[in-house]
């Protein structure tokens, strides 16, 4: 692995994680979207702050920006509060327009420099280690490391200060405006950090990684835990793993890196959404299964007790009758049958079946809960 | 207007741009309404592998094939998003946000497999990313005519249906119509709409098209057949208007001046439209404060005369003054209820209420017990 592939790696996986921790409010807060919102509306502010410093790579570029992100979160919530539109349209309206604008003026002002809305939306990560951050004549690394890795620290400065007020904003927001902890200013600052966070990562692998890595890892670690603080973790754990997957599926395949990190994002939340332990695609079918059969087993000896030492008893207890009675099929009442008889709730005399004291009991039990 | 028919690429893009318009603004009604705006963003870019795959697969840069690519895939990932939020507990806009952006990290890997093609020239494929009005030509105007009017005919069909649909789900499953199929049918035109304009006006603004007239149109009317049309009407004119703007001007990409031209409609209805307009909304609360101070002072100097025995009683101005500290708006009130013969003024400098003052505060006072 030569130095230029681990540079590459080292700011995919810093991006990842300083996207995953404000993904995470997002999630939690139903504004997945916002990410998508600001990623693409920062391009006017970054367009305006190259008109004003004439350099693509200055620090004023990833202000204007996070202005421009802001903007989008204020303009927002203005609309919102007009009430005309709702939040979800007035979201679409304002990142599409912002953009339209960028685009309008790169095309009309800046249609000779390096500013393109491909690079805007997609990125280039392979491009990261040849712009480098010298001082002094001393190369110190990729400029992108040091920008997402500011960012990134940022954030989990951010967090780690003010983890108790944030969880008390993201899960009772009414809670925390009681008790005087200003929810309002905690989200400005929330959403001053995706924007920032945006800006600083767009450069290295566009904004639409941008929301791949501030949703899918998230997303995904909320699948696994009903933990805040865990999932804050498994987040970061999955983002970094993501990207470096991603990197080396690229290379085998000489493929865009971006894309095959955002194809990783989702590889990852795929599997976990069929494995996940309680909410996974196979934990529930096995609950309903489950489910299915102690229903029938309740039903069973239900139906047993009530004909129990009656004139009819001879009749009704018969395993097959209850495929009549039962309107159950004749290997799923066998089924039905075995496994109540290896929970010891009756046994069988020929084809007459008897509860047992415990089977009594759990049918008795059932009748009064239901 | 010569110059209109004379030019053979002004026309094409016009009458294409007209049609793209006023299709996403008719599905675009339905997708505001059912708080699906976002839902056309994670369509468009889902798009994109779509496209990549139909290109592999026929090697054909032929409109109709992409869009075929790009509407299943688009309509694949509206599945997935539902699979998501039905089976766990996924909120619906992360699982836009994420299918949104794996999806379209996957078109990526694909973009850079077709770049390795050896004879594949990537221009038509990049005019669906960022949207190149004027590489339409007279068949893509056909394909986008016939599949637009397909839409249109069939959202005519279903009408009632999918009226019932977008406002009561519930009373519509209870009249036994086929809600879930309802529901994939109105999506699909959806996906179709949507697939119509990405070559025009791109991944990105293409939401713009399905949300900005649709929003304007919803606040000049609560007629869910008038709103339709105005947002139809809308949308084509948005459609020519930044088509012929971008024409004129050099240097002006066509789908942001569309996008913008939409955003432009959106923020003048929501300002100067009857009823829902915000202008008129202030205008209504001026008067109704106006109305409710002059009523206090009427009301006080009533209060003030029912110490006496004569309602008509003359009070002072220094006397109301005490209950009213500002003397200006006082004095204004007392003049602007003069003029409307409810109070009159004596040479001393009192004011007293006439008969027909007195009948009002009465009537005012009766209407505020009830």
């Amino acid at each position: 692995m030569s130095t230029f592939q681990l540079e590459i790696q080292l700011v995919a996986a810093v991006v990842a994680a300083a996207c995953a921790l404000p993904g995470t409010f997002l999630i939690l807060k139903r504004m997945a979207m916002m990410s998508d919102a600001i990623s693409h509306a920062i391009l006017p502010g970054i367009v305006i702050g190259f008109f004003l410093t004439g350099n693509l790579s200055s620090p004023l570029l990833i202000l204007g920006g996070a202005a421009a992100g802001l903007l989008t979160v204020v303009l927002v919530e203005w609309i919102r509060k007009t009430d005309r539109v709702r939040e979800d349209a007035a979201i679409g309206l304002v990142f599409s327009s912002l953009f339209a604008v960028g685009v309008i003026l790169i095309a009309r002002f800046a249609s000779d420099v390096h500013l393109d809305t491909d690079a805007v939306l997609l990125g280039e990560l392979a491009f990261v280690p040849f712009d480098r951050l010298e001082i002094a004549g001393y190369d110190l690394g990729p400029q992108a490391l040091y920008a997402t890795g500011g960012v990134g620290l940022l954030c989990m400065g951010f967090i780690l200060l003010f983890y108790k007020e944030l969880k008390l904003a993201t899960f009772d927001g009414a809670l925390c405006a009681t008790l005087g902890f200003l929810p309002g200013v905690l989200h400005y600052a929330l959403m001053g950090l995706v924007s920032m966070t945006a800006v600083a990562a767009f450069d290295a692998v566009g904004s639409i990684l941008v929301v791949a890595l501030m949703v899918g890892p998230p997303v995904s670690a909320y699948l696994v835990t009903n933990r805040f603080g865990h999932m804050i973790l498994y987040s970061v754990a999955l983002g970094i793993t993501a990207s470096i997957l991603g990197y080396w599926v690229a290379h085998l395949f000489d493929a865009s890196i971006a894309g095959c990190m955002a194809v990783m994002v989702g590889l990852q939340f795929a599997i976990l959404f069929c494995v996940a332990p309680e909410q996974g695609l196979l934990a529930a079918w096995k609950r309903r299964r489950r489910q299915k059969w102690q229903f029938a087993i309740k039903m069973l000896v239900i139906h047993l007790l009530q004909h129990e030492a009656t004139p009819e008893a001879e009749q009704e207890c018969r395993i097959d009758h209850l495929q009549g009675h039962m309107a159950w099929e004749e290997s799923f009442a066998q089924g039905v049958v075995t496994r109540a008889a290896s929970q010891n709730l009756l046994h069988t005399v020929g084809e007459y079946l008897e509860l047992t004291h415990t089977g009594r009991e759990l049918a008795r039990e059932a009748i009064v809960h239901s | 207007m010569e110059q209109f028919f004379d030019d053979y690429t002004l026309r094409t893009v016009t009458l294409g741009t007209a049609i793209l318009g006023a299709v996403s603004g008719a599905l675009g009604t339905f997708a505001v309404l059912r708080r699906q705006s976002l839902l056309g963003d994670a369509v468009s870019h889902a798009a994109l592998p779509g496209i990549g795959l139909a290109f592999i697969l026929t090697s054909s840069k032929a409109s109709l094939v992409l869009m075929v690519g790009a509407g299943l895939a688009g309509w694949l990932a509206t599945a997935v998003v539902l699979l998501v939020t039905t089976s766990t507990r996924v909120k619906y806009d992360s699982a836009l946000g994420l299918v949104l952006s794996v999806f379209f990290g996957a078109g990526l890997v694909l973009l850079t497999f077709i770049q390795k093609y050896p004879n594949a020239n990537q221009a038509g494929l990049d005019s669906f990313l960022f949207g190149q009005a004027a590489s339409l030509v007279v068949g893509d105007v056909i394909t986008m005519t016939v599949l637009g009017g397909i839409v249109l005919v069939a959202l005519l069909l279903f009408w009632k249906e999918f009226k019932l649909l977008a406002f009561d789900p519930e009373f519509a499953h209870s009249l036994v119509l086929p809600v879930r199929w309802l529901d994939i049918g109105l999506t699909t035109l959806l996906v179709v709409a949507i697939v119509i304009g990405l070559q025009t006006v791109g991944v990105v603004l293409m939401s713009a098209m399905i949300i900005a007239p649709a929003a304007a149109a919803r606040q000049w009317t609560d007629n869910l057949g008038v709103m339709a049309l105005i947002s139809m009407v809308t949308g084509a004119l948005c459609g020519v208007g930044g088509a012929l703007l971008s024409t004129s001007t050099s240097n002006l990409p066509t789908g942001p001046t569309i996008v913008v031209c939409a955003g432009g409609f959106v923020v003048v209805s929501m300002l100067i439209a009857p009823h829902r307009g915000i202008i008129w909304q202030q205008v209504r609360q001026t008067v109704q404060n106006r109305k409710l101070k002059s009523e206090a002072v009427l009301l006080d100097l009533f209060e003030l005369a029912r110490k006496h025995d004569d309602l008509g009683y003359p009070h002072m101005e220094t006397a109301l003054r005490v209950i009213h500290p500002k003397r200006g708006t006082l004095y204004r009130q007392l003049r602007r209820l003069e003029g409307r013969g409810l109070v009159k003024m004596y040479d001393s400098g009192a004011w007293a209420l006439t008969p027909d003052g007195i009948l009002v505060c009465k009537q005012l006072l009766d209407e505020r017990i009830r």
